[in-house]
């Protein structure tokens, strides 16, 4: 149970950030999770969004080079301990995270949203589901 | 004023008839040898339908065909061979398009006369068996270093084979053994300059007295820097692999352009699109014909270089014809840190890498004296994949694919698509922002 995540390859330079955000805001399209990553002379801009295929088209068309992943989004325990517990069970289960950020979503009060990059979706699904995760669809991310 | 000094000083100061006399002589000789010897060539001629008959003397050249790098790498590694082997002593080789060289080869009578032009350009530059030469052109196949060194060794100089880098070294060498002329690139020359005064030496504190420096474009103002840096006076040098290397022409203390050892090798200037030859004082591609080398002898091969030459009396008694420095390129080559760079050397490292050639572009620029090297790569969708470190590690695979194929290291920048600036629809593939000419 994967969402699509997009990643967009940025140069380091002045507005390229709002370059990308005004591409989005313009089709309407609403982001749901982002994080950059950097490095020396560019950046990677991941993204989750309501409308992932109208964005990737979109920013295609104004010519930035973006790839889709393939990510998982994980329901974890707002409170103490609660990514510990989570990584724990990755770790057990043999599973290396590339990367991971929080979503702006919610799906209560007591919980968090997670998307994490993993080697390997189905073993980490199957690890995460074992210890009673919750795993968020396409539908549900784009519900909350 | 003292007595001018020549290396040479019948060959140096011949009349015009007689030198055309003595090309004429062995340029018959020749072409007569290149028939006899070298398979290719003579293919060339029998399609242009010329023999060693139609050819009496040097006003006959122009019905040579031309020979190009193309036919050297055609001919790699021996199509161009004139010696047999076992005659052979020594090969030098220079960097080619696509990954194959320019392998030229010497017989010990070719090194001496190579050896003997280097030794007329380091009299030219005030040099004798007195003098304590440093050579910090690279040795090995680079024909830089072997060439100074073995002019220094006719001379009789006391020859310092540093090789290139090491600044440090360079530096303490200088001032322990009292290095009275320096031979290397221009750039390297203003580096070691500048290196000095942050030491906190001054121009009058080495013992230097002139630099002969070549192997890469310099400018009029490069020279005011350099000599100003280190109290000297610095001379051009003008060589080329395929010809011999440096020393086909030299400087002289005119500075006003390079003599061409004329006995060795008969320069022409042609129009670079109709092949057609210019008169003197015209602009155009520099054509030599080498009548003295035995095992590599090129006729009628085209420099690319983009020259004027001279028969304007010089002050300094030479009769030899003069060279302007060379003003550009017929085709698209670049010369950065002192290495032929092709554009297309790096397509072929692009498509060798990505199965595809993105669109790319070659910044040159020169920081105080060196050249800096970028190549800026516009990331495509093939290429890109989600992590830092992939990109990081394409980079870093297509840098030392660069290196290995060039020779020098350049920056790598991978770029956003259409980020590099067209031109009519296509990228401007190289922005040299250094003022060379």
């Amino acid at each position: 149970m994967t969402v699509k995540q997009l990643s967009v390859f940025v140069e380091n330079k002045p507005g390229r950030l709002s370059d990308v955000t005004a591409v989005l805001f313009d089709a309407g399209i609403n982001i749901r999770a982002i994080t950059t990553a950097d490095s020396r002379d560019f950046g990677i801009l991941r993204l989750i969004v309501d409308d992932t295929d109208k964005a990737f088209v979109k920013l295609k068309q104004e010519g930035y080079v973006v790839r889709t992943t393939k990510v998982l989004a994980v329901v974890a325990d707002d409170k103490p301990g609660g990514m510990a517990k989570m990584m724990k069970a990755l770790y057990e289960a043999n599973i290396s995270v590339e990367y991971m950020y929080s979503a702006f979503l919610n799906p209560s009060e007591v919980t968090a949203c997670l998307i994490l990059r993993v080697d390997s979706n189905e073993n980490a699904s199957e690890a995460l589901k074992e210890k009673g995760y919750k795993l968020l669809t396409e539908e549900e991310l784009h519900s909350f | 004023m003292a007595e001018k000094i020549y290396w040479n000083k019948e060959i140096e100061t011949m009349e015009l008839d007689k030198m055309k006399e003595l090309q004429s002589e062995r340029l018959v000789r020749q072409v007569k040898h290149v028939w006899d010897n070298v398979p290719y060539y003579r293919k060339l001629m029998e399609e242009k339908g010329v023999t060693p008959e139609d050819i009496k003397g040097v006003e006959d050249l122009h019905k040579l065909p031309f020979i190009s790098k193309a036919d050297l790498r055609e001919g790699y590694p021996y199509g161009l061979l004139a010696k047999p082997l076992s005659e052979c002593v020594r090969i030098q080789s220079t960097s080619g398009t696509t990954g194959k060289r320019v392998v030229a080869f010497y017989t010990q009578n070719d090194v001496d006369l190579w050896e003997d032009c280097v030794a007329r350009a380091i009299t030219a530059a005030g040099g004798t068996k007195e003098d304590v030469c440093q050579v910090c052109y690279g040795y090995g196949l680079f024909t830089g270093g072997p060439g100074l060194h073995g002019g220094a060794h006719k001379v009789g100089c006391l020859t310092l084979p540093m090789s290139s880098g090491n600044t440090e070294r360079q530096i303490q060498f200088m001032m322990d053994l009292k290095s009275t002329i320096l031979c290397c690139t221009p750039s390297y020359a203003a580096y070691i300059g500048e290196t000095l005064a942050e030491m906190g030496y001054k121009p009058e504190d080495n013992s230097l007295k002139a630099g002969i420096f070549g192997a890469e474009p310099w400018t009029e103002e490069m020279r005011q820097e350099i000599q100003k840096l280190l109290g000297i006076k610095a001379y051009d040098i003008y060589g080329l692999t395929e010809t011999s290397g440096p020393g086909v022409a030299f400087e002289c203390e005119e500075q006003t352009g390079m003599h061409i050892n004329e006995d060795n090798f008969i320069a022409e200037i042609i129009d670079p699109d109709t092949g057609e030859v210019l008169p003197e004082g015209s602009k155009g591609e520099l054509v030599f014909t080498s009548i003295t080398k035995e095992a590599f002898p090129l006729l009628r091969y085209r420099t690319r270089d983009i020259c004027v030459l001279s028969r304007k009396k010089c002050s300094c008694g030479r009769t030899l014809v003069k060279m302007t420095k060379p003003m550009g390129r017929s085709d698209d080559m670049l010369i950065i840190k002192g290495v032929n760079v092709f554009p297309s050397q790096i397509e072929t490292v692009l498509l060798k890498d990505f199965n595809a050639t993105p669109n790319y572009q070659i910044v040159v620029d020169r920081v105080g004296s060196v050249d800096t090297f970028e190549i800026k790569v516009e990331l495509s969708e093939d290429m890109f994949s989600d992590t830092i470190k992939s990109v990081e590690a394409l980079e870093k695979k297509l840098s030392a694919d660069i290196v290995q194929i060039l020779g020098i290291r350049a920056k790598i920048s991978l770029v956003e698509p259409k980020s590099i600036p067209r031109s009519e629809g296509k990228a401007v593939r190289v922005i040299d922002r250094r003022k060379l000419v």
